[in-house]
Formats: C-alpha cells, sequence, structure tokens
C-alpha cells in the first residue's frame, strides 16, 4: 500500500487485478530443484553428499548384480567364471546359477512336478476370484459366485483327492441352513443359529469323511492327491497368506463390534481374545500348532500342520485387525450412529451400511499394513520346519554345490515378497483414491 | 435472532392443527449420571402442531426432543409416539423411528453415499420399497428442496445450507408424520440460513407436525403456533408466539428474550 492510501481512508478498487504467471525459478524442472535439493548452502551440501553416498552403493551393487554365472552349475564353478574375468573376493559378482537350477523349487518346494498345473491354476484362479472383490468396477457383478465357490476349489487344487469331498463340505452349509431353518421355527433365532452351527460342525467332523468314501465308490472322481508334507516355497507362503488374510478380515470386523459391544459377555471375550492373543508372539502360536495341539488331539488323529499354521495366523492377524478396525470405528463422528439410528435403520443394517463401509475405508492403511505384516510373517512357519522360501533356502545351501551362497537365494526371494507387498501397498492407494468422496 | 423469512408470504390456509395427539409426554425424567437433565416434563402435542423449543444453552432442549425418537433414554415417565408407547421394546423403538424424522445440527448425512443413495437408503432398507419407487420419491423431495441438480453428488461437495436441505429431504423420504429439528441452522453460515428455514417454512405450511429446537425466532413468530420455553431441564413458559414475544410471563423468559433479542 502506498503513502497516499495510507491516509486515504475509504478506499475503491476500480479495476480487478489479472492472474500473472508464478516466477520462472518456482516452477518447472529448475523449481523443483531449487525446492527440493537446493534449498539453502546446507541443503546442498547435503544433497551432494547423499548423491556421493547414492553413486558409491550403486557402484558396488551393479557390477555385483550383471554377473555372466547364469548357466553355472555349483558356487565353483560361478567362482572359475568369475575369477577368468579377473573379479574376485565378496563383491566380485553374483552367482545367479542358483537360481536358474533352484527357482522351480522355490516356487513349488517338493510338489511333484507333473502337478504344478494345479497350484497354477489355482494361483490364476485367485485372480479371477479376486477380481469382482477388488476391481468391481471392471467385473461381471455375477462373477461373485465363482468368488464364493473359489474357497472350496483352491483346496481341492492343491491337496487334491475326490471332488466329492470340495462338494460334501459346501453341502454342509446347506445342511446348517436347513436346521437354523427347523429349529428356529420352533425355539426362535439363537436356538436356530446354535442348532446349524451344531448340525454343520457334526456333518464336517464326522459324517464327511464316510459319506464322501461311499459316494465316491460309487462314482469315483478324484485328482491325484499331495501330502501336506510336499508343499513348500513359495506356493505355501501364498496359501497360508491369502487364507489368513481372507478369513482374518471378517473376523477381525467381528472382535471389533464385539469389543464395542454394550453385551457384558460379548465384551469380555472380544478383549479377552484379542488381548491374549497380541500379548504372545505369533512363534510361540506357531510352536503351539506344530507340537503341543499334539498332545491334546486324541492319538491317531491326523490334523494337517498346514491348516494349523494357518488357523494360528488367521487368529493372530485377526486380533490385529480388530484393532485397526476398532481405530476406524473410534473416528467416526457420533453423528454417523444417530442419523443411521434416526431412520430407523436396524443395528446391523447400520453396520453394513452406515458405519462398516466409512470405519473400513478410514482403516485401508492399517487393514493393509496388517495385510502385508502377515503375508510377511508366514516365513516363520520355517521354524516349525515347514519349507517355506526361507527354510528352502537353508536346505539348497545344505547341498554341497550351492554350500556358501546367501545373498542371491535372498535377494530372490525378497523380490518375490516385495512384488506381492508393494501390488498390495499399490492397491489399497488405488482403493483409497476410488473412494475418495471430498472432504468430510 | 434474525427476522429472517419475513419476506416470504406465509400461506396458513393448510396450517391447521387437528384434535388427533402425535407426541404425548407424562412426567418424563431423565438422568446423565447423577445429572437430572430433564424434570418433570408434561407436553403433549396435536397433529399439524408447530412448535418451537427455545432456551439457553444446556437446558435440556435438544435432549427432550432426542428422548422422543429414543436416541436419548428417558428413565422415568411415559412417552407414547404417534399411539406407540416408547419402551425398551427395541420393536417400538424402531416403529417410531421410522414414523419421526429427524434433522440434526451438523447434518449427519453419510459422506460415502451420494445425496441420491442417502435419501433411498433408509426407504428401501427400512420400508422395502422397491428402489425405482425410492428414487422417485427421492428426486421429488430433492426437487422440493430445490436441489435435484445434485443428486449424484457427495455431501462433502456441498455447501452447508445445500446439505442442511438434502437431509431434510433424506428424512422426509420416509414420509413422516412428524419432524423433528434439532438446531438446524444453528451451524451454518447467515447467508444459508435462509434457504433451509425457507424449506421448513414450505413443509410448514403443508401442515408436517413439527418440534424445532431453534433460536430463530423471526421463523418462531412466523410459523410455530406454540413456543416453548426451558431452563434448567423443565418447561418454563409456553404460549402462542405473539404473547410469547410480546408479553412474557417469568422473569426468566423475559431475561433470555431481552438478551437474544437485544441486539
Amino acid at each position: 500500500m502506498s503513502e497516499m492510501h495510507a491516509e486515504t481512508v475509504g478506499y475503491v478498487r476500480d479495476t480487478m487485478l489479472p492472474e500473472q504467471d508464478p516466477p520462472a525459478t518456482s516452477v518447472g524442472a529448475i523449481g523443483w530443484l531449487r525446492g527440493n535439493l537446493f534449498s539453502g548452502w546446507f541443503n546442498s551440501a547435503m544433497t551432494i553428499l547423499a548423491l556421493i553416498f547414492i553413486y558409491w552403493v550403486m557402484s558396488i551393487i551393479v557390477p555385483w548384480t550383471f554377473s555372466p554365472t547364469w548357466y553355472a552349475t555349483s558356487l565353483s564353478e560361478c567362482r572359475e567364471i568369475l575369477n577368468e574375468m579377473g573379479r574376485e573376493g565378496h563383491f566380485g559378482g553374483a552367482c545367479w546359477g542358483v537360481i536358474r537350477d533352484r527357482w522351480v523349487q522355490l516356487l513349488f518346494g517338493f510338489y511333484p512336478s507333473d502337478l504344478y498345473w494345479r497350484p497354477i491354476l489355482a494361483f490364476v484362479l485367485l485372480f479371477v476370484a479376486l477380481g469382482p472383490v477388488l476391481f468391481s468396477d471392471y467385473f461381471p457383478s455375477k462373477l461373485i459366485w465363482f468368488t464364493a465357490v473359489y474357497p472350496f476349489i483352491m483346496p481341492w487344487l492343491l491337496w487334491g483327492g475326490s471332488i466329492w469331498t470340495p462338494i460334501l463340505v459346501i453341502a454342509g452349509f446347506g445342511i446348517g441352513y436347513g436346521a437354523f431353518r427347523v429349529v428356529s421355527g420352533a425355539v426362535g433365532n439363537l436356538g436356530g443359529l446354535i442348532a446349524a452351527v451344531v448340525a454343520a460342525l457334526v456333518w464336517w467332523l464326522f459324517l464327511l469323511g464316510p459319506v464322501s468314501e461311499l459316494i465316491h465308490s460309487i462314482i469315483p472322481a478324484a485328482i491325484n492327491q499331495v501330502d501336506s508334507r510336499a508343499f513348500g516355497g513359495f506356493m505355501l507362503s501364498i496359501t497360508i497368506g491369502v487364507v489368513a488374510i481372507a478369513i482374518s478380515l471378517p473376523l477381525g470386523i467381528v472382535l471389533a463390534l464385539g469389543r464395542r459391544s454394550d453385551l457384558l459377555i460379548v465384551k469380555a471375550l472380544c478383549v479377552g481374545f484379542i488381548e491374549f492373543i497380541r500379548g504372545v508372539p505369533l512363534i510361540t502360536l506357531l510352536f503351539v500348532a506344530s507340537t503341543l495341539l499334539n498332545i491334546f488331539m486324541p492319538p491317531g488323529t491326523n490334523f494337517d500342520i498346514i491348516l494349523r499354521v494357518i488357523i494360528m495366523a488367521t487368529l493372530f492377524a485377526s486380533a490385529y485387525m480388530a484393532e485397526v478396525i476398532r481405530g476406524g470405528l473410534a473416528a467416526l463422528p457420533k453423528g454417523q450412529y444417530e442419523g443411521a439410528d434416526s431412520l430407523g435403520l436396524d443395528y446391523w443394517q447400520a453396520q453394513r451400511l452406515i458405519i462398516m463401509p466409512q470405519a473400513l475405508k478410514i482403516s485401508i492403511p492399517g487393514i493393509v499394513s496388517t495385510f502385508i505384516g502377515l503375508f510377511k510373517d508366514t516365513v516363520l512357519v520355517s521354524i516349525i520346519g515347514l519349507l517355506d522360501p526361507l527354510g528352502l533356502s537353508n536346505a539348497i545351501r545344505a547341498d554341497s554345490d550351492w554350500n556358501g551362497i546367501v545373498w542371491e537365494l535372498y535377494g530372490f526371494i525378497a523380490l518375490l515378497f516385495f512384488i506381492f507387498c508393494f501390488g498390495m501397498s499399490r492397491y489399497s492407494m488405488y482403493l483409497e483414491r476410488k473412494l475418495q468422496t471430498g472432504h468430510r | 435472532m434474525s427476522d429472517l423469512a419475513v419476506d416470504t408470504e406465509i400461506d396458513r390456509s393448510q396450517m391447521t392443527v387437528s384434535d388427533d395427539i402425535a407426541i404425548e409426554i407424562n412426567n418424563m425424567n431423565k438422568w446423565y449420571g447423577a445429572f437430572h437433565v430433564l424434570r418433570d416434563i408434561d407436553l403433549t402435542v396435536n397433529q399439524g402442531e408447530r412448535i418451537v423449543i427455545c432456551g439457553p444453552s444446556g437446558s435440556g432442549k435438544s435432549t427432550l426432543i432426542r428422548c422422543i425418537n429414543a436416541l436419548e433414554e428417558h428413565q422415568q415417565g411415559k412417552i407414547v409416539v404417534d399411539g406407540t408407547v416408547l419402551s425398551n421394546d427395541l420393536k417400538n423403538i424402531d416403529k417410531i423411528r421410522r414414523e419421526v424424522g429427524m434433522v440434526f445440527q451438523h447434518f449427519n448425512l453419510f459422506p460415502h453415499l451420494t445425496i441420491l443413495e442417502n435419501c433411498t437408503l433408509a426407504p428401501i432398507w427400512v420400508r422395502k420399497v422397491p428402489k425405482k419407487e425410492a428414487v422417485e420419491t427421492a428426486m421429488h423431495f430433492l426437487e422440493k428442496v430445490k436441489i435435484p441438480e445434485q443428486a449424484n453428488k457427495y455431501p462433502g461437495q456441498l455447501s452447508g445450507g445445500q446439505q442442511q436441505r438434502v437431509a431434510i429431504a433424506r428424512s422426509l423420504c420416509m414420509k413422516p408424520r412428524i419432524m423433528l429439528f434439532d438446531e438446524p441452522t444453528s451451524a451454518l453460515d447467515p447467508e444459508m440460513i435462509k434457504e433451509v428455514l425457507d424449506t421448513m417454512i414450505e413443509l410448514a405450511q403443508e401442515g408436517m407436525t413439527m418440534l424445532c429446537v431453534t433460536h430463530e425466532m423471526g421463523f418462531a413468530r412466523q410459523v410455530a403456533n406454540r413456543v416453548i420455553f426451558m431452563d434448567q431441564g423443565q418447561i418454563v413458559e409456553q404460549n402462542e408466539p405473539e404473547e410469547f414475544f410480546n408479553n412474557p410471563k417469568s422473569d426468566r423468559t423475559k431475561l433470555f428474550l431481552s438478551q437474544i433479542l437485544g441486539h
């Protein structure tokens, strides 16, 4: 404001100012460099130091990575190839022969090689099943039926056996529903629910096996059975990870709702479960699954080790999931509950239509973090003797050909894990953007 | 406070009070912990009445109307809404909530749903109206509150006044017999208050039974057939608006009116 204006109190602007371009030093590449890398002498010095450090690290990693050892058949052959090129010592070069030799094993473990198509098919179908859930805009909504059936197809493809088993497992839900209809008419909904659970459990645990064998003896239809011992590598990690992820989310939602419930016993049970599971390391739970459970089981029961591990990983993740979702629920303003109540929505409608969509959206970063953590935690099963990628890397090193190889195997395993985890992370960002509906 | 909406011609031909009782409250008491918020409330509202409830903050006026649709639980006394006794029975509570619309100070729209979905949600899930019909009803009421063109936007993209009008439309879509307004204009910028009040006036002209907690005394003067003044959880004075504003009886009312009308 000029001096003239300082004296005159009344002031009316008669022309509006036109818009001007910002100064050249604040936009474009130069503006970006100035703003982010060279704003002030200290930051400029740090930028240069950082560049030098990055150059130093890359000058070691890049030549190590580009090493012509793809066709080597043992570590000593790798060393010979590198020695001939005059590259020696720790940073001489990678020995990629081990990956070429063993990558199939790292993916499938000891799964019979003539049956590789089954896990591959299961993996491809996984994406078909996930499509309608993850990208509902691009997939026909009818495909959701396939998503519903997939949980029964996948174990059948992986473990094999009679086709009747998964069909009869699905039938168990029908039996449970039938029991619900019959009993709820007489005793009410709660009685019906209990009857349904009991009927389904009796069916699955005691009747399913004999009935399946009976039908199989009449109409045989089966694919080769594969023992859990043969499972390994990434196939095992993905199997455990996907199943645990898929179950821990709904379980976590139920636990979170239970923890906020007004019903004292429900609340106490949920709090007790969550706090107990969170208070115990996962590895302890896995040891319980692998060794202690057998002691409590009746002798002769064959409770699959992978199934036991999946159950423990699921319970572990669901406790964390419950707390993540509880955070989302707590972030919702009370007005949302009141809005839903005032329109006459009942508790479950309000949860499903109003509360959960918003609470889950708020919790997406936490939920995906839990998923990623769970997926990476699957490597802990190597400690109880399952041959996940890390377990296999030890097995591979036990081979005299590859004794002493470390970085190449871990690098390969890390890369595969990174692809999955980064994929999940990017998906969560896509989802957050998609669900963005303006500021609240 | 403001003499808003005085420029609107009010058509009183439909604003008739019938003899049917819409809400009956007898000897109602409520406590928050040890704090006695509502004391011996007796109130009868007939169909077609437009009641404005005012009073200083903390006087229990919001709590009173929130008790009517069971957003707050009362501990003593009897509330009968549209012939249904308000008890702990969830069925009765749901029945009452279906018949009673409510508009909140902070709108409480559902931010993850579009305007149209906000309006059709409850009719579809609670009244089991077919979707097509629910959409038609919703568009009808959105036109009534003069924002049909915003139907596919999200609440976050609308101004406060527009959001509040959507909230009114959302309640109306349930075809309620009674509307409760809990300070519908207190969270709005001054220039948006009028559009919301106009919508409420229109509703009153059609004969809707309304209970409004508000400080819009211009609205009270024009639309209400009864003004209730509350203080310390009690109904201190109630009268027709003319009499209430020109000739308040209790000292407490006089003090309150002088404070809110004095500037």
